[in-house]
């Protein structure tokens, strides 16, 4: 996966399988910076959902990258700047 | 005590019923839902019957934030909850958050959820095992899922003594309204029919190996060689019974009395304390043993525990002295969910005036019991006595009343 783009569509199938989607809340939607906390998720869904982010890009980020990132904005832009990193 | 404890609510998710109708017009009928095992592939275990739920669809129920972090049993938990919730006609939205509690009984925790992660765990590694697991696998799982999808924030907790919890977490929730709790969400449902339950329940030496779904479960009987286990179980709504009557709430009937004791030590000589559990019970409900009108029995079938009762249950109430069922013959044994599906029964025994069949069991004379077989039997009922025991020496017995001042129709004004 080195040299990959993380991009909000891997984020929205990722968030998806991870914790589910609201009822209430368009995923597919213009997402990029609305707060995790209004799409509905909570800080274990982020924990579970950084995980499978690791888990398929072969990256670290610790538990604080992950809940610091408040939007899907803000955590598409450090899980690829990891990505640069690691390539 | 001069808080009088309601019933308001009913969930039901059993093996022979999704849902309080469906469950009660199979029980009163004497219809089963013990079968094949389907949930795993139990071909190669020397028992492969169970009571498994029928027709349950989890996203139908449930928001799907819910589906990766839940069990199985916490899936039909939550259902339950949301149906006793809808039973009893509250909004908890509407409601303050500190009125409102939680007390479910657990045997195992969401046993199937734990194993698929201990497998990722060793198969693939730690960064494989859910976040969930944090919390799905864990005894108290149910409670906080239900505490959290309705926003009830006031007392609550968990009860864990096997088949017993299932009256003692009522009996619990009956001590919270006492101190002034409004609503407490009640009851359990359990099941580990998974595996890793599987091979933890036949180390237990109490399963049946009989693979016929009519014989393999048949307490009271003269060969009777264990259980079946099931999932499922109820939930119920209690109210304090002035705060039920001002809001105009139906009431099912009244938690009128409860008494737990413990069994002595094994070789100890001294005698089981299931007949004082049911003493206790009787006196806290300020009953005689004539007031009672059906007792639904534990129901072990292993022969030294179905003597161990069928003596329990002479001593108080004489010979044959009172009518006895336990429909868990059709639903297999539900642990923590067992003792809340009877006292559903219970008051829909009383409500109906019929006591509903122990199916497939031909009693031995031996045990002295009135045991209702084969067909529902009419009977006019006040008040019922429902037993349940937990391995390892847990005896609970709870006396269910019919309602006062019930405004449904047909009832009786007391």
């Amino acid at each position: 996966m080195t040299g990959a783009q993380f991009t909000l569509n891997d984020l929205r199938r990722i968030l998806r399988e991870a914790a589910g989607a609201d009822e209430d809340v368009d995923l597919d939607g213009d997402i990029a910076d609305v707060t995790f906390e209004d799409l509905g998720y909570d800080s274990l869904a982020l924990l579970e959902t950084g995980s499978r982010i690791e888990r398929e890009y072969g990256l670290e980020l610790d538990d604080d990258t992950i809940t610091d990132a408040e939007t899907p904005g803000a955590l598409l832009k450090v899980v690829n700047e990891r990505l640069v990193t690691a390539a | 005590m001069s808080v009088r404890t309601v019933v308001t609510g009913i969930g039901v998710t059993a093996p022979n019923g999704l849902g309080t109708d469906d469950y009660w017009t199979a029980t009163r009928e004497g219809v089963g839902g013990i079968g094949e095992i389907t949930r795993f592939d139990a071909s190669g275990y020397p028992s492969r019957l169970a009571g498994e739920v029928p027709g349950f669809v989890a996203k139908e129920y449930l928001p799907n934030r819910l589906i990766p972090q839940t069990d199985h049993m916490t899936r039909l938990a939550l259902v339950a909850a949301d149906w006793a919730l809808a039973d009893a006609d509250v909004r908890p939205q509407e409601w303050s958050e500190f009125d409102m509690g939680v007390v479910t009984a657990s045997s195992s925790g969401g046993f199937e959820f734990g194993q698929g992660e201990l497998q990722n765990l060793w198969a693939k590694g730690g960064q494989y095992v859910s976040a969930y697991q944090s919390f799905a696998w864990f005894y108290a799982v149910n409670t906080g899922q239900i505490s959290i999808r309705n926003g009830m924030r006031g007392p609550s907790g968990v009860v864990v003594s096997d088949q017993a919890g299932g009256l003692d977490a009522v009996a619990q929730a009956r001590r919270l309204i006492r101190k002034g709790s409004r609503l407490i969400v009640t009851g359990g449902v359990d099941g580990s029919i998974c595996p890793w339950g599987w091979v933890a329940q036949l180390a237990g030496g109490r399963l049946s190996t009989d693979d016929r779904p009519d014989r393999a479960y048949r307490p009271f009987a003269p060969d009777a060689a264990g259980h079946v286990p099931g999932e499922g179980g109820a939930l119920l709504v209690l109210e304090d019974a002035d705060v039920a009557r001002e809001r105009g709430a139906h009431v099912h009937g009244e938690i009128a009395g409860y008494g737990a004791t413990f069994d002595p030590r094994p070789g100890s000589g001294r005698p089981p304390a299931l007949e004082r559990a049911i003493r206790v019970a009787l006196a806290d409900a300020g009953c005689e043993p004539g007031d009672i009108g059906v007792v639904f029995a534990d129901a072990a079938a292993v022969p030294e525990l179905d003597r161990q009762e069928a003596d329990a249950i002479g001593a108080v109430f004489g010979p044959r002295g009172v009518p006895v069922t336990a429909p868990k013959t059709m639903t297999g044994r539900l642990y923590s969910g067992a003792a809340s599906l009877d006292l559903v029964a219970a008051l829909l025994s009383i409500r109906d005036g019929v006591i509903p069949p122990t199916t497939n069991v031909t009693p031995d004379p031996a045990y002295g019991l009135d045991l209702v077989v084969d067909a529902p039997r009419p009977a006019a009922i006040e008040s019922a006595l429902v037993i349940a025991r937990g391995e390892g020496g847990f005896n609970s017995a709870m006396v269910v009343r019919r309602p006062r001042n019930n405004r449904a129709e047909g009832s009786q004004e007391r």
